[in-house]
């Protein structure tokens, strides 16, 4: 680790194992509210994994890369996401920590 | 499987499988059910493990559990951009049995101690997700899991399936958490040589400190950051409201690289190499913010029941006590033949008497206290650095001259008169 170099999201969970389930855990309930009444789409911001991206039009959620952490249940300020544990024995696998 | 068990604990963490394992010992037909492939692949903490609690429960257990080092020396940085001000203790008797705490990396540990409540006599099935309570006529009496025909079924269900609390929120115990009511926390692993580790922390060999950062770690918002060493790498976390996180709109893992590369971070990592990052819920809203915790046929324990201590980085034991509590309870109504919440409720009441119930209700506005004036980590923090700089600067000024200046650099009367108050305000939510 050189000095003052940030590491990148992607660095990070690069070093993360992962087992993901072919169906995601997490659901969008509906699209409609992140295009028209969420300007800020929080959840792009404070979840640890960057699984939320906007993309133009519509949320994409890269639930593959998840750490089942809770907080976009939690943070979603129109309670907009299902969510639910990935099915036994998928998603994140934690080697050390 | 419609199978039929004495009790079924759903979550293999530090609550979960100390009850499990009290219970395996007493000789009840125990079932402990795990969502991951392995006990301890989901859950994450810094890595701060008491001796004391674990010992209730396994005495001895650092003549063979996996631990990386027993801590000799707990440190507090109260940082600015550019400074810090430190204390900290260092003590010999930290360093030998029976020792105060040590650190531990989560995924060993837990496997380790799952493992032994099966040597118990415990029944442990990975890889398997409980979806919901099974309830009949007001009672729990099973859990319904992912697998085919998963309908399982026991006298008593003990939720400790962990911060999110699932089932204890669909059973009714409470609602959803609001984001002041939980911290998000992410870590690094980073790994080191161990010689360097025993060199930068002036430690010998099977000794270790923890450091907990206070103030520019989180760029002045309520949470705190943590530097564990372990044996061969380090523990790096930084961790904050959600709400603080929301109000900031701050990126949790911009915030770990900003304290990575702070300059009294930096060195202590520099030549290190990631290997593993990790995010986590902490449940933070203390006492207020406890769920029902007992109920006709089901109990909840450890971070599902909010049983965190966060202002002296306690939880996993917290989260072992109530495991026990739980378990002499369905011994209790075992007994009885009633698991009714009347019976049940014994865990409640032996949980509140004991110091997790106490240290839970002495700390029961202190979350809530600094999130509500953030004036502690984002002034006066900074405050007590410019304070001990101009006070250690030898430039020729008078230390009278100093003292003076840093009382005026304090600000108006007005100002005085509120930092006084709020000191007295945050020994009013600590006493």
């Amino acid at each position: 680790m050189s000095e003052k170099k940030c590491q990148t999201i992607e660095e990070k969970q690069y070093l993360v194992r992962f087992n993901a389930d072919t169906k995601s855990h997490l659901t969008v309930m509906d699209a409609d509210i992140c295009l028209t009444k969420c300007p800020d789409k929080i959840c792009t911001i404070f979840c640890p994994a960057e699984v939320y991206k906007w993309e133009e039009i519509r949320m994409h959620v890269g639930y593959e890369g998840c750490h089942e952490c809770g907080s976009c249940r939690i943070g979603c300020p129109h309670q907009n996401i299902k969510w639910e544990y990935p099915k036994g024995g998928h998603g994140i696998v934690f080697r050390l920590g | 499987m419609s199978e039929k068990f004495d009790v079924i604990v759903v979550g293999a963490g530090p609550a979960g499988i100390s009850c499990a394992y009290e219970l395996a010992k007493a000789g009840v037909n125990v079932l402990l059910i795990e969502r991951g492939e392995y006990p301890g692949s989901k859950n994450v903490m810094g890595g701060v493990l008491y001796r004391k609690m674990m010992e209730d429960v396994i005495p001895d257990f650092w003549k063979e559990a996996p631990l990386e080092r027993p801590i000799v020396e707990q440190r507090f940085m109260m940082m600015d951009k550019e400074s810090a001000v430190t204390f900290g203790y260092k003590g010999m008797e930290w360093g030998q049995e029976p020792y105060n705490n040590f650190t531990v990396l989560r995924a060993k540990f837990d496997q380790w101690f799952a493992g032994k409540a099966v040597e118990q006599g415990a029944l442990l099935v990975n890889e398997t997700v409980v979806l919901e309570c099974i309830v009949e006529n007001g009672k729990v009496v099973g859990v319904r899991t992912d697998r085919p025909d998963g309908d399982l079924y026991a006298d008593v269900v003990v939720l400790a399936d962990g911060v999110n609390s699932l089932l204890a929120k669909s059973l009714g115990f409470h609602k959803e958490f609001r984001p002041d009511e939980v911290a998000l926390a992410t870590m690094e692993i980073i790994k080191l040589d161990k010689k360097t580790i025993e060199d930068r922390f002036n430690l010998e060999e099977n000794q270790g400190t923890t450091i907990e950062l206070f103030g520019d770690a989180t760029k002045g918002i309520l949470g705190t950051g943590f530097l564990y060493t372990n044996k061969d790498t380090l523990s790096l976390g930084v961790g904050s409201l959600l709400s603080g996180l929301i109000k900031h709109k701050i990126k949790p893992y911009e915030l770990l690289e900003y304290v990575k590369n702070h300059p009294m971070i930096r060195p202590y990592i520099a030549g290190g190499e990631p290997v593993e990052y990790l995010a986590h819920m902490i449940p933070e809203g203390g006492y207020k913010s406890m769920p029902k915790v007992a109920g006709n046929g089901v109990l909840v324990v450890g971070d599902a029941a909010q049983l965190v201590n966060a202002i002296h980085r306690e939880g996993s034991n917290l989260a072992m006590k109530s495991g026990q509590f739980a378990a002499e309870a369905v011994l209790l109504a075992k007994e009885r033949e009633d698991y009714s919440e009347a019976t049940l409720n014994h865990y409640k009441t032996r949980l509140m008497s004991s110091f997790v119930g106490q240290d839970m209700k002495k700390y029961k506005d202190s979350t809530h206290h600094f999130d509500k004036f953030p004036q502690y980590f984002d002034k006066y923090i900074p405050m007590m650095n410019k304070a001990m700089s101009q006070m250690f600067t030898v430039d020729g000024a008078s230390k009278w001259e100093k003292q003076k200046k840093i009382w005026r650099d304090v600000g108006t009367a007005g100002e005085k008169l509120k930092l006084a108050r709020d000191a007295y305000r945050a020994w009013k939510v600590m006493k």
